[in-house]
């Protein structure tokens, strides 16, 4: 599980806070989804789960460990993340892009290689016919399949996701979200994807967070956000997808 | 094929083993020391702009420069090692400029990606950005490459064998064809080179894509085999050589490379081998006499006079001799041999019927008719020494006074353009254009009567003072401007004039 508790983020000194005062925490096997326009500090806040950015005050921990008191490298090791743009090593075949983080674990090369073969394959890119292939020569989505692989290859029961599925066209997008959400659930893993997208958000968490201008602003399952909006941001923001789908419905009604 | 082009081709296996040797181990220490410094300044910003600036400024100074510098600073050691500095020098800008440019271009989602999976900087560094820019340091490897092909002809100039033996003798004696073959040779080798690493930047490049294409397995395999030739090559020639008993060292121009060719056969005909290093300049030869890299070569009084012992002033013939016989062995440890016979010094020179026409034996003549005279100087002489003390002796100055490049000087004169001109008493072409040199009787311009001047250890050799001294006092200003005039004019090869030289020597 995550817990963050009062954590902040100022780039200027405290003139401005990126992130300010923000405190939750995800269940073991919980997916939340942390939403919000860009500038309005969801990536800021991932990336002080693990490290890549330093909270200017605050704690979090993961799985009950203090990650301020941990080695910034050993943690990231041990954190699945998938990237937005999906960076992947240009010059590493697929094989050698999910077994990365397992050889900087220190695994012995038989398990590296068997753990390979499993997370590719649920992935849906058999290694056999994948692995030997550079990211050049594989579609967008079959990318970020690779990227989901490599988060998931050192075994770990927390992944970071941010706006891991933004550059993917339509399809993709939902093959991937439904994919990865049944993954999540057969792992049981605890994830925070970061997005803009409130149908991602709404079809793929357990709750979500709202965050502006560097605070949540509501966290709560989608029901309870389509619901009860507290703030008239949020109500704007549910109310796009639910109008969305209301005029679906009236459209496969009427023929 | 050709006397002369034969003659070049022999040499070309030594030629070619000097100028791959120092290219090879010039590139590859500029790669282990540049690549480093391109890593640090592109960690670095304290370092990145001083550093860049530094390898900058080091392009800038002309190559030839450098080499002295190099040569100054390692005490007037001559041959390989100061040669591989310079050139190790030469080679580092475009290898840290794209290093530094290769890092700084890999991708940041890249770099943070591998910060994100737990890399290390050290592991970012060496797993991540270095393989990512290794295309773009190639291109710069390729580069020094090239420009080191070509700077080491220069090498000859301190005494390391290159391809430019081929082209410093060949400008000296005008002898074209050596000239060409140096340049092409160089030009090959660059190519080869060129290509070689190219094939190297490619399949870097290629190796995310085309890894299995046959064509990539071709060119890898063709790469591989060029690396490990070349690398045995080197290993192979750096086996010591055995040493020659003597080394012969040499200036720039034609004189000095007969007179080295002919000490070189009198020394072997006695059973000794030897070494030639020709090209060099005064200061280089000097000290690396001194210091006993080089055991002999021709020198003159006056240039020992007026440019190492900064004398101003004429004291005449004798006297310079017996100073600078002092000087040499007092201050350095070295032996004048003895001396050669023949003068290398200026002297005023007419077409002998005009000067018939004027009744000019001496310049003594002249000074009643000098305000009608026009003269013709080499490049140097109305800024030097000679021309003042002539102009102050003899209280003369001349209607007008030109400035060529020696060669149209001694045009000048034939074609009756100018009346005289200031010619080198053992030059070749004074012969050639049968000009009469005019007699200084009040002895105004500086001697430079040719001697061998030894190291002090060639000089303890009994048997090697025996054949030097064979050839003292036994070559006239007239027999050296006849050999001169073999190469220089009618363009034979060295070694005719150097036959020429032994049957008067051996008469």
């Amino acid at each position: 599980m995550i817990e963050l508790k009062n954590l902040q983020k100022t780039f200027d000194n405290g003139a401005t806070y990126a992130v300010a005062n923000t405190s939750f925490s995800v269940e073991k096997g919980e997916l939340l989804g942390l939403i919000g326009e860009s500038g309005s500090g969801k990536t800021t806040t991932l990336k002080m789960i693990n490290r890549l950015e330093e909270p200017s005050s605050g704690e979090v921990y993961v799985n009950g460990q203090n990650v301020l008191a941990s080695n910034p490298e050993e943690l990231r090791r041990n954190i699945g993340y998938v990237f937005q743009g999906i960076g992947l090593f240009p010059h590493y075949t697929v094989a050698e892009n999910v077994a990365a983080v397992p050889q900087l674990l220190g695994w012995d090369d038989n398990r590296v290689k068997l753990r390979c073969q499993e997370t590719l394959k649920m992935v849906g890119l058999p290694v056999e016919e994948y692995g030997a292939r550079y990211s050049s020569q594989l579609s967008g989505g079959q990318q970020q399949r690779v990227g989901v692989a490599r988060a998931l290859a050192s075994e770990p029961d927390v992944i970071l996701m941010d706006e891991p599925f933004g550059a993917l066209d339509p399809i993709t997008r939902a093959e991937l979200q439904e994919e990865f959400k049944r993954i999540q659930t057969n792992l049981n893993l605890t994830v925070i994807i970061v997005t803009h997208d409130m149908t991602e958000a709404l079809l793929m968490a357990d709750r979500i967070a709202v965050m502006k201008d560097g605070e949540v602003l509501q966290i709560g399952t989608p029901q309870e956000l389509l619901n009860k909006p507290e703030h008239e941001y949020v109500k704007k923001m549910v109310d796009m997808p639910k109008r969305r789908a209301d005029r679906l419905e009236k459209l496969v009604h009427s023929s | 094929m050709s006397d002369n082009l034969r003659e070049q081709l022999v040499l070309l296996p030594d030629y070619f083993q000097g100028h791959l040797l120092l290219t090879l181990i010039s590139l590859s220490l500029g790669i282990i020391i540049s690549i480093p410094l391109g890593v640090w300044a592109a960690q670095s910003k304290i370092v990145k702009r001083p550093l860049l600036t530094a390898v900058s400024i080091i392009q800038t100074f002309p190559s030839v420069a450098i080499l002295a510098m190099v040569v100054a600073l390692l005490g007037g050691q001559i041959g390989l090692v100061p040669a591989i500095i310079a050139l190790v020098l030469y080679s580092m800008l475009p290898i840290v400029r794209n290093t530094v440019t290769g890092l700084e271009t890999v991708a940041d989602e890249v770099v943070e990606a591998a910060r994100g999976i737990g890399m290390s900087s050290n592991q970012i560094l060496t797993k991540v950005r270095l393989p990512l820019a290794l295309p773009v340091i190639i291109a710069g490897i390729r580069t020094a490459a090239v420009w080191t092909v070509g700077v080491a002809t220069l090498s000859t100039l301190v005494g390391a064998t290159s391809f430019g033996n081929y082209i410093f003798t060949g400008l000296q004696t005008s002898n074209l064809v050596s000239v060409t073959v140096g340049s092409l040779a160089a030009a090959l080798m660059a190519i080869v080179l060129d290509s070689i690493i190219g094939g190297i930047q490619w399949l870097t490049e290629q190796r995310n894509q085309k890894s299995s294409t046959r064509k990539f397995k071709q060119v890898k395999f063709i790469v591989i085999t060029a690396v490990l030739l070349g690398g045995s090559f080197s290993a192979y020639s750096l086996l010591p050589e055995p040493k020659a008993d003597f080394v012969i060292g040499g200036k720039a121009y034609t004189e000095q490379y007969i007179i080295a060719g002919l000490l070189a056969t009198e020394l072997e005909a006695a059973g000794f081998t030897v070494d030639q290093r020709i090209g060099m300049g005064t200061e280089v030869l000097y000290t690396a006499t001194a210091n006993g890299t080089v055991d002999v070569y021709l020198e003159y009084t006056g240039t020992v006079w007026a440019n190492i012992m900064n004398n101003s002033h004429n004291p005449g013939r004798k006297v310079v001799l017996e100073s600078v016989t002092d000087f040499v062995k007092g201050k350095d440890g070295m032996i004048n041999v003895g001396t050669l016979g023949f003068q290398n010094r200026y002297a005023l020179a007419m077409r002998k019927d005009r000067a018939q026409e004027l009744g000019i034996v001496s310049i003594e003549d002249m000074i009643p008719l000098a305000d009608g005279l026009i003269a013709a100087g080499d490049l140097e002489f109305f800024g030097r020494l000679e021309w003042i003390t002539l102009r102050d002796t003899y209280n003369i100055d001349f209607a007008e006074k030109l400035t060529f490049d020696s060669t149209l000087m001694y045009t000048a004169v034939n074609e009756g353009q100018v009346d005289l001109i200031t010619a080198y008493t053992s030059d070749g072409r004074v012969a050639a254009f049968d000009l009469q040199i005019i007699e200084d009787p009040r002895n105004s311009m500086l001697p430079y009567d040719s001697f061998l001047l030894a190291s002090s250890r060639a000089a303890e050799n009994n048997r090697f003072v025996e054949i030097m001294q064979t050839l003292v006092n036994q070559i006239s200003d007239l027999e050296m401007r006849e050999a001169n005039r073999l190469v220089d004019v009618e363009g034979r090869s060295v070694s005719d004039a150097i036959a020429y030289l032994q049957t008067i020597i051996h008469e």
